[in-house]
């Protein structure tokens, strides 16, 4: 905007605000009854959704789903677009921070005087277009529980073996479904295809040491599990078991 | 839509003269309402917050303002909300990671009267808060609000909106219940994969390089200290904004617009 559209404005805005009202009482009665709309809104909440508390945290479990408040799900689902793992710590911190930055920058490059939505294409775009991302991505994070089942088939040279190897890799299936690995990878054809990845064939990339090492020092956003593996270290071995047989289907 | 009437502004009348001698004595009400108006001259002699009052209030807002326009409002009622049952919770909370600050939140559910529902709009509120301010956003985007003279207020928004979710993420922790704390590991962890600062951050945010137990007491401090005193004050900023450069008309009414001269007529 130049000096000229700065007062041309100004101008405007004087007048439309001489044409209009005090804002007590007119706006407060509007905020007022808004107020009151939005304090009902959270009581009828608080009454009929209560306050539920989970189970106590307890840092050597191996069941929990690492699932953020439903308006952090965007970036959850983000985080799974965004597949190769150089490009992870662009995903997590860098989409955001960069919205961050064009958000707080938007009246320093978007000069124009024009202000009518429909006049400012591109801006509206944009504005939908976001909107609608982020609802669809809250939408797929909301639907993508991690599921605690693994369908994958019971390696055949294992079961004629039987016996304690058999019970063991059982045992590991077990931690794996129950630690929530599948919200951030996938086994077969059950689990989210990223954060993660994929680990159908995880024994035909990685050795059982390196699985091992991964698991209690792994790279940010798996959590580790060197408690487990302090606390349980028969669990924590049968993971480890149960993942170095996964050779893909 | 039938429109709204209401009565029109009060304006300060002057003072009622003094009764003359021999008029009945003074009801109650009247005696109490002398006292409240002496009790306001005696406060404004000594600070003029009328003056401020009134440039508060009686500012006019432009013609066309309508519904849109009270998102921002509401946003600061949920804030305010979530600041009073806030203060409800922390009468009952203890931020002890071997087990007291679920047994508290627990004490809170099950013993504290009213507990749970103090507990459930604090909860609640929280989303009811994010939609708000999204909404918010959003109608000061498409209107345009965020031009001149207005960018430092859209600036300070910006800061409020970042605030806010950094008040859900830390806030998310405090029950310490399974959900809570591996969600915060894996936020944690997301954190520390940041370029730069990323590692810093999540080391400030763990009080150290594992989550240990003055991370909870840490996620506390600023949850219920640090963060909402930046955003009552950038709320307050927010408003001083709001007041000196006034709120925006709607962008598709102009001044001349002779169609809606008519409609007033
Ligand atoms: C919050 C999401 C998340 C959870 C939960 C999670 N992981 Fe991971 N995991 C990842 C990410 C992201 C990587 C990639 C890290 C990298 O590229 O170095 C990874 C890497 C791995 C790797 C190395 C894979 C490779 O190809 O190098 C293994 C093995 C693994 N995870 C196993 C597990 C197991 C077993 C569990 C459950 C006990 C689990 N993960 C839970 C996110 C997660
Ligand atoms: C805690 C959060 C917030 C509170 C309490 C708040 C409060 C308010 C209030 C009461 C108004 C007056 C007009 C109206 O209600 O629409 C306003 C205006 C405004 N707000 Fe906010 N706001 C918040 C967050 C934000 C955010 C996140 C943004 C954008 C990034 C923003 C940008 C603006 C702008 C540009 C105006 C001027 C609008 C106009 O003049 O029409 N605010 N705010």
């Amino acid at each position: 905007m130049n000096k000229q559209e700065k007062e041309s404005y100004l101008r405007e805005y004087a007048l439309m605000k001489q044409e209009g009202k005090p804002f007590f009482p007119y706006a407060v009665a509007k905020d007022g009854a808004m107020a009151a709309v939005v304090m009902l809104s959270i009581i009828l909440m608080s009454l009929f959704l209560g306050a539920e508390l989970g189970p106590k945290a307890d840092p050597t479990t191996t069941t929990y789903t690492p699932r953020p408040e439903w308006y952090f799900f965007f970036l959850f689902e983000l985080l799974k677009v965004i597949k190769p793992a150089e490009l992870v710590q662009l995903a997590t911190i860098g989409v955001p921070t960069i919205c961050m930055i064009l958000l707080f920058l938007l009246p320093f490059y978007d000069r124009s005087p024009e202000r009518r939505p429909e006049r400012r294409p591109i801006a509206t775009t944009a504005g939908i277009f976001t909107i609608c991302a982020m609802g669809y991505l809250t939408y797929l994070g909301a639907h993508a529980g991690p599921p605690t089942q693994i369908d994958m088939e019971t390696p055949p040279a294992l079961v004629a073996q039987g016996g304690e190897k058999l019970e063991q890799f059982e045992a590991g299936k077990q931690v794996v479904t129950q630690s929530g690995c599948a919200a951030c990878h996938k086994f077969g054809e059950n689990g989210n295809d990223g954060p993660g990845p994929d680990l159908t064939d995880i024994a035909a990339r990685l050795p059982e040491q390196a699985i091992a090492r991964t698991l209690i020092n792994p790279t940010a956003p798996m959590p580790s599990f060197q408690n487990l593996q302090e606390e349980e270290p028969e669990k924590f071995d049968a993971m480890v078991m149960y993942l170095s047989q996964l050779k893909g289907e | 839509m039938p429109k709204l009437k209401l009565p029109a502004p009060p304006i300060p009348l002057p003072k009622p003269l003094p009764k003359r001698p021999g008029a009945p004595r003074q009801t109650p009400v009247e005696t109490a309402t002398e006292a409240g108006i002496s009790a306001v001259d005696w406060v404004d002699e000594r600070t003029s917050l009328s003056g401020a009052a009134r440039w508060m209030m009686f500012r006019k807002v432009p013609r066309g303002t309508n519904w849109f326009y009270t998102l921002g409002s509401s946003t600061m009622f949920a804030f305010l909300s979530q600041a009073v049952t806030g203060v409800f919770l922390a009468m009952y909370y203890r931020p002890d990671a071997a087990g007291g600050a679920y047994e508290s939140i627990r004490y809170i559910n099950n013993e504290v009267f009213l507990g749970e529902f103090v507990h459930g709009m604090h909860k609640w509120g929280s989303s009811v808060m994010v939609i708000l301010i999204f909404l918010h956003m959003a109608r000061t985007f498409f209107f345009g609000a965020y031009k001149y003279p207005r960018e430092l207020n859209w600036g300070i928004g910006v800061a409020l909106l970042i605030l806010t979710m950094a008040m859900s993420f830390t806030g998310y922790l405090l029950p310490f219940d399974q959900r809570s704390y591996w969600a915060t590991i894996v936020g944690v962890n997301i954190n520390g994969t940041g370029p730069l600062v990323g590692p810093y951050l999540s080391d400030f945010l763990r009080a150290g390089p594992e989550f240990g137990a003055t991370t909870l007491s840490r996620f506390y401090a600023i949850h219920m200290l640090l963060i909402p005193g930046i955003m009552a004050a950038l709320i307050g900023a927010h408003l001083y904004l709001v007041a000196k450069l006034g709120t925006t008309a709607p962008p598709w009414l102009k001044p001349s617009d002779p169609v809606k001269k008519e409609e007033k007529a």
